[in-house]
């Protein structure tokens, strides 16, 4: 390049445009896929209806960027703490010892026979990863405002990377229940098998609410302040401190359309041995990927706007 | 030859106000639906709206290099948002017939917690290469970048210079058919400007199709050899890129020399002062495009105070052909240095001396700012041009010399010259004689 700045402007430039004609006229004389495949566009660019479908072939295309914002997130989350990913197990450990002292000491909520500590345990896991990854997949898009004006890929992979990032949460917190277990003396059951559901109807419940607050957010600020407040009275509308057979016969079938019912209580279920009730974890799946259906069409519909009003 | 890009009248809708205030609170639309709960029931309701774009078409060759100019707000960074799919079309078609990679900023998505070797995946991925394809360029991006030594330093340690080379070498590994460029040249020291556009020529020699958006008209005739040149949101002229900078630079008034806003919503500025008229003038008042190397030339900047209480500086750029800025100046006249402006109309104007600057075309970008706290009220790009004619009739610094002569300026110094004669006994050859 430096030996053709030095000649005159025009001459590099058609220099430049000649190499540039060559190359062409090569691709041209091979009868190479490029030319087929590019008789049909590769991408149309249009304005595009109310409601669009959820383009499952492009998200999977997108996968490696999905691993990378993920893994980002899990690199930058606890640098320059002191006590580092030990802060994925102190929030339900501490959370699990006033909720001991408060609820079996002071109210005596009985805990179906499970020695208390454990049951708040087991139960807290499955809410406070919901909980933290609704937060952070919530504001994940606002907080991604550079990227969202000035690069394209699928929108929704940034809320489905603040939920993937809380997994590692999730299974870090998971492993502080293998000396709890030991130190109650529960045993496993067969029903331990049983365990992939209850976390992957989790993982899909809080991808259904983080992807729909998310894009509200975008529009609505006031999104920020309104999570920790439905967080703390849904939290209380879940079996997470207290059973659900605390509740009276007559408020149980409208209780279990809570989603988070049918998961927590197969979550503890199938980690502690006791039995499962298959019709809460049937409303529970339902309701879930009904959610999850209608967050992401939504999220697709309000898509198109994002980078004109973040 | 096959076009690549087919856009086929684009036009781009934005709710007016939607840069500022861009975000609604729950509040307002609720008391927005209360207030007229029959609004959304009201068919076409004439929405206060701005066309960014209108009716923009054109096709581009596989392996052309297309330059996009245009004032600020013509629509430019709005063309690529669309065409980079990061913002939708509100009608119109566009079909791309290859992978496309858009650079509107360079360094998207690093994150300062991370190394650069960290950040060069990251930022590789988002800008969409595969991670077998960073693995493949990661030594000659780290080479490209200059910063072997610091890869594994989180780049909040790095200095911008570092940064912005980190970045760049990101950048220029992308390796998409169709690649959009916007301004990332305006950035980093000339040293690392010279390197992007170096690399910019190299990309558009491998054949790859680029759409290249600046300020730097040198830069975009050297490298883009058709310009599309955008005016208020339609395309005002498609072909040879020094023909589209001559319209740029002579677009409004017909004259480079003048340009005035009749309508002062439009003006640059905000609700605290805005641009009436720029005007390039000689001693007489006469409005003058091109002036003697030998005489003062005047700018007048005539601006409206709308809001009380600031202290306003008016102050120009001015830039020669080969985009160099040749100097900035701001005004000081004691009146209202240091002083807040009251509310109406001020003609400001400076002066630069005669014999002072090179011969060629200067380009004028004017700016007023308020310092305590940095306000920038507004920053209007090539707003104006002027020549300066040296004539050969040997009364300016060249002399007699009629050559080309280098430099940015051409003052006519104070020259002294001392005399001693040679065979300095003088009486005596006199005597002889």
């Amino acid at each position: 390049m430096r030996t053709i700045k030095s000649k005159g402007q025009g001459q590099a430039l058609s220099e430049a445009t000649n190499s540039a004609n060559a190359l062409n006229d090569q691709t041209h004389r091979l009868p190479s896929l490029v030319l087929q495949a590019s008789d049909e566009p590769l991408t149309v660019i249009e304005p595009s209806g109310t409601w669009n479908a959820i383009n499952l072939r492009e998200l999977w295309t997108y996968r490696e960027l999905l691993y990378f914002l993920i893994w980002r997130d899990v690199k930058i989350r606890y640098k320059q703490t002191v006590l580092g990913a030990a802060w994925a197990i102190i929030q339900p450990l501490f959370t699990m010892l006033v909720f001991t002292l408060i609820f079996s000491r002071v109210a005596g909520i009985s805990s179906e026979g499970i020695p208390y500590p454990l049951f708040a345990y087991a139960g807290l896991l499955p809410w406070i990863f919901f909980a933290n990854a609704v937060t952070t997949s919530g504001n994940s898009l606002v907080v991604s405002a550079n990227l969202i004006t000035k690069v394209y890929f699928p929108r929704l992979l940034i809320p489905a990377a603040a939920v993937g990032a809380g997994v590692v949460d999730f299974a870090v917190a998971f492993v502080m229940l293998i000396p709890l277990m030991i130190y109650y003396h529960a045993t496993l059951t067969l029903s331990v098998f049983l365990l992939p559901i209850p976390i992957v109807l989790t993982v899909l419940l809080t991808l259904a609410v983080g992807i729909w607050l998310s894009a509200l957010n975008v529009k609505y600020r006031d999104v920020r302040f309104a999570v920790p407040f439905m967080m703390q009275f849904w939290m209380f509308l879940s079996p997470v401190a207290y059973p659900s057979s605390a509740l009276p016969q007559r408020w149980q079938l409208l209780y279990s359309l809570n989603p988070a019912v049918g998961i927590i209580e197969g979550f503890r279920a199938s980690l502690l041995g006791q039995p499962l009730k298959w019709t809460n974890m049937g409303i529970s799946t339902f309701v879930t990927l009904g959610l999850l259906l209608y967050a992401s069409l939504l999220f697709r519909k309000m898509e198109k706007k994002f980078a004109d009003i973040i | 030859m096959k076009a690549i890009i087919r856009a086929t009248s684009i036009a781009k809708e934005y709710p007016l106000g939607a840069s500022q205030n861009s975000y609604v609170t729950l509040r307002e639309s609720l008391s927005a639906a209360v207030r007229s709960p029959l609004k959304r029931f009201k068919a076409n309701q004439p929405a206060e709206t701005i066309m960014a774009l209108r009716d923009v078409s054109f096709e581009v060759s596989s392996g052309e290099v297309v330059g996009i100019i245009g004032r600020n707000g013509a629509g430019k960074s709005t063309l690529l948002k669309v065409l980079s799919r990061i913002t939708e079309p509100s009608s119109g078609r566009i079909e791309l017939y290859g992978r496309i990679a858009s650079l509107l900023e360079v360094g998207t998505g690093f994150h300062p917690e991370l190394s650069g070797r960290e950040n060069i995946y990251l930022n590789g991925a988002i800008l969409g290469m595969t991670r077998a394809e960073i693995r493949q360029k990661f030594e000659e991006i780290i080479a490209f970048s200059e910063i072997e030594k610091f890869i594994d330093t989180p780049v909040k340690r790095y200095s911008s210079g570092m940064y912005l080379r980190l970045a760049f070498a990101v950048a220029a590994h992308l390796d998409p058919e169709i690649l959009l460029v916007d301004e990332v040249l305006a950035v980093g020291d000339a040293s690392f400007q010279r390197k992007c556009l170096d690399k910019m020529e190299d990309v558009t020699q491998a054949g790859r199709t680029v759409i290249f958006v600046s300020h730097n008209m040198p830069a975009i005739t050297r490298i883009c050899p058709r310009t599309i040149l955008l005016e208020a949101g339609t395309v005002a002229f498609d072909g040879s890129s020094p023909e589209a900078v001559r319209r740029y630079l002579g677009s409004g008034m017909g004259t480079n020399a003048f340009r005035e806003w009749k309508n002062i919503d439009d003006a640059p500025g905000n609700e605290i002062v805005r641009l009436c008229s720029i005007r390039v003038r000689t001693e007489d008042g006469q409005v003058c495009e091109s002036i003697d190397i030998r005489s003062p030339v005047g700018l007048d900047m005539e601006f409206e105070v709308l809001e009380a209480g600031r202290v306003l500086v008016p102050n120009y750029y001015f830039i020669n052909q080969e985009g160099v800025c040749a100097f900035g100046a701001s005004e000081h006249d004691p009146e209202w240095r240091r002083r807040p402006r009251p509310t109406g109309r001020y003609l400001s104007t400076a002066w630069i001396p005669g014999n002072f600057l090179s011969e060629g075309t200067l380009i004028v970008s004017a700016a007023i700012s308020t310092m305590d706290p940095v306000i920038i009220h507004f920053f209007e790009r090539d707003i104006v041009a002027f020549q300066i004619i040296d004539s050969l009739d040997g009364n300016s610094a060249r002399g007699d010399y009629a050559g080309p002569m280098p430099g940015i300026v051409r003052p006519m110094l104070t020259w002294t010259s001392q005399f001693t004669p040679s065979n300095s006994s003088p009486k005596l050859g006199g005597s002889t004689i």
